[in-house]
């Protein structure tokens, strides 16, 4: 059995919203180098609808390929929507991934969140 | 083009050590400790292979114990020396940071068993300095443990003097000699070792075999009871095929050694020449005190399982000391070892490439990975705060 499903290779190969958003509406960073992954995630969002999402992430296959998916599954779609994003949806959207790689499902998770608590708190001062 | 530049994992089998192990298992299929003609030349057989493996590291036929592999050889040698010792109330033992976990956790094993347990240190260029283990050593030292050359940095250690010091002190030296034992020349008695552990898989070998020398004069304590195997040191029926494959294949391997080392150190040094060409790299370990096939990087900014994908998509078969190749949270031990932080060590390489590479080949890697690099650093994020001045290079 290959180390990971075949949808994992291709959202490592061809990562999907690759990128910065230079005026994003909202940026999360979450991880750190010492354990090997960091996500940043850029959200574009107009009327509370995610116009536009760009992600970098320093880590593993299944970091970059969790990172890629989770871009996926919430561009174009509302806040509230995104807001109910789970790292096992990610996993499930890759096909599954390795038990010892759930985690990266979790900081992609936590990234999209963290992005959305920036956009949260930009939007309350303005 | 596929190359497999990581025969620091394991090798290929050679051709002759395929044929020597199929022909014995067809032919020589006895058990050596049956009385009739077929048990007794299976017997022979084993014998011949065993004089064959003493005479390339100049040992008596005698001192070779045929283990499972480098492993078993690693814990049987170090229980040998801890319970010889433990008789004569003697309880340190001395080791290196950076030793192979067969070894560094049967340390552990005995620090819970009443053992103290000194790691040297391996400074940055990966090798132990003898003036450190001299002033290690006490009264109660019963091991000097000291691997020949390291399995990821490839780092070759001063075997012959760490030798000499301990038989001045009357302490036993133990070497893991797995990354070594055929392809540099060891000579146990001029080296002045004690106990040696090598493992045919990684000289062309089978797996699941290899050998633990242990100088005649020492008591050795068995990990295995059972049988009269091994002159009652290795309960078990002997893997004949296999000990008689891993003959050939060390016989072959020291065969135009020197040649081949030549051949090897060169396409080491053209590919370390050409991977420092990239930009805030590092080479792991030190250039000249290494082994002849061993390429370790660290490339600041990305992680070494996605380089290692990205390189397999390329035919290139390689490893790293990524903690997420393991699916451990720490990267290498080793790198950590050398000094490297962990930003860093996540992001390293190690190419251990074969006799049989050609600068072709070592272009194909060399411009693969200048690629991969490029491509995984052109999305990440730590690299955007390195260039953009918000975090200082490590590795300038």
């Amino acid at each position: 059995m290959a180390l990971y499903s075949e949808k994992v290779m291709d959202h490592f190969m061809n990562p999907r919203n690759v990128g910065v958003i230079e005026d994003a509406d909202g940026v999360g960073e979450v991880g750190n180098a010492k354990c090997g992954d960091i996500m940043k995630m850029y959200l574009k969002i107009d009327d509370d609808i995610i116009t536009d999402v760009k992600f970098e992430t320093f880590g593993c296959a299944s970091a970059i390929a969790s990172s890629s998916m989770a871009t996926e599954l919430i561009k174009g779609k509302p806040v509230e929507d995104a807001m109910e994003l789970t790292n096992k949806a990610v996993a499930e959207a890759l096909d599954g991934l390795p038990d010892y790689k759930m985690h990266c499902s979790v900081l992609a998770e936590e990234a999209i969140q963290s992005a959305l608590e920036d956009y949260r708190n930009k939007k309350e001062q303005a | 083009m596929q190359i497999y530049a990581d025969n620091a994992a394991t090798t290929k089998m050679s051709e002759a050590a395929i044929r020597t192990m199929t022909e014995y298992m067809q032919t020589w299929y006895g058990n050596p400790s049956s009385l009739y003609r077929i048990g007794q030349r299976a017997k022979e057989k084993l014998e011949e292979a065993r004089a064959e493996i003493a005479g390339v590291i100049n040992a008596e036929p005698r001192e070779i114990i045929f283990t499972s592999g480098g492993s078993e050889a690693d814990n049987q040698a170090l229980l040998t020396a801890a319970l010889n010792g433990k008789k004569k109330g003697k309880t340190h033992i001395i080791s290196s940071a950076f030793e192979h976990h067969a070894i560094l956790h049967t340390l552990k094993k005995l620090e819970k068993n009443g053992f103290e347990v000194t790691l040297l240190p391996v400074h940055e260029n990966g090798i132990v300095r003898t003036d450190e283990l001299e002033a290690a050593i006490r009264e109660d030292t019963c091991l000097v443990t000291i691997m020949t050359a390291n399995n990821e940095i490839g780092t070759i250690q001063p075997v012959s003097e760490i030798g000499a010091i301990c038989r001045k002190h009357g302490i036993v030296f133990h070497t893991d000699a797995v990354q070594a034992v055929g392809h540099l020349p060891i000579d146990v008695k001029a080296q002045n070792i004690d106990m040696l552990s090598a493992s045919a898989h990684k000289f062309h070998g089978p797996k699941g075999v290899g050998f633990l020398y242990v100088r005649k004069g020492i008591l050795i304590q068995n990990l295995i009871e059972g049988g009269a195997q091994e002159r009652g040191k290795r309960a078990g029926t002997e893997n004949l095929p296999g000990i008689a494959a891993m003959a050939e294949a060390l016989k072959e391997s020291v065969a135009d050694m020197e040649k081949k080392n030549a051949h090897m150190a060169e396409i080491r040094d053209y590919l370390i020449r050409g991977l420092s060409g990239i930009p805030h790299s590092a080479l792991n370990g030190d250039a000249e005190q290494r082994l002849p096939g061993n390429v370790n990087f660290s490339f600041e900014g990305i992680e070494g399982e996605s380089i290692l994908i990205l390189l397999d998509m390329r035919g290139i078969s390689a490893s790293s000391g990524s903690a997420c190749t393991s699916g451990a949270l720490d990267p290498s031990h080793v790198l950590l070892a050398i000094g490297r932080i962990h930003d860093v060590a996540h992001g390293s390489l190690r190419l251990s490439i074969g006799e049989d590479i050609t600068k072709e080949e070592a272009d194909h890697i060399i411009g693969s990975v200048r690629e991969v690099v490029e491509h995984l650093r052109s999305f990440s994020p730590v690299w955007r705060d390195l260039t953009e001045g918000k975090k200082e290079f490590i590795l300038k």
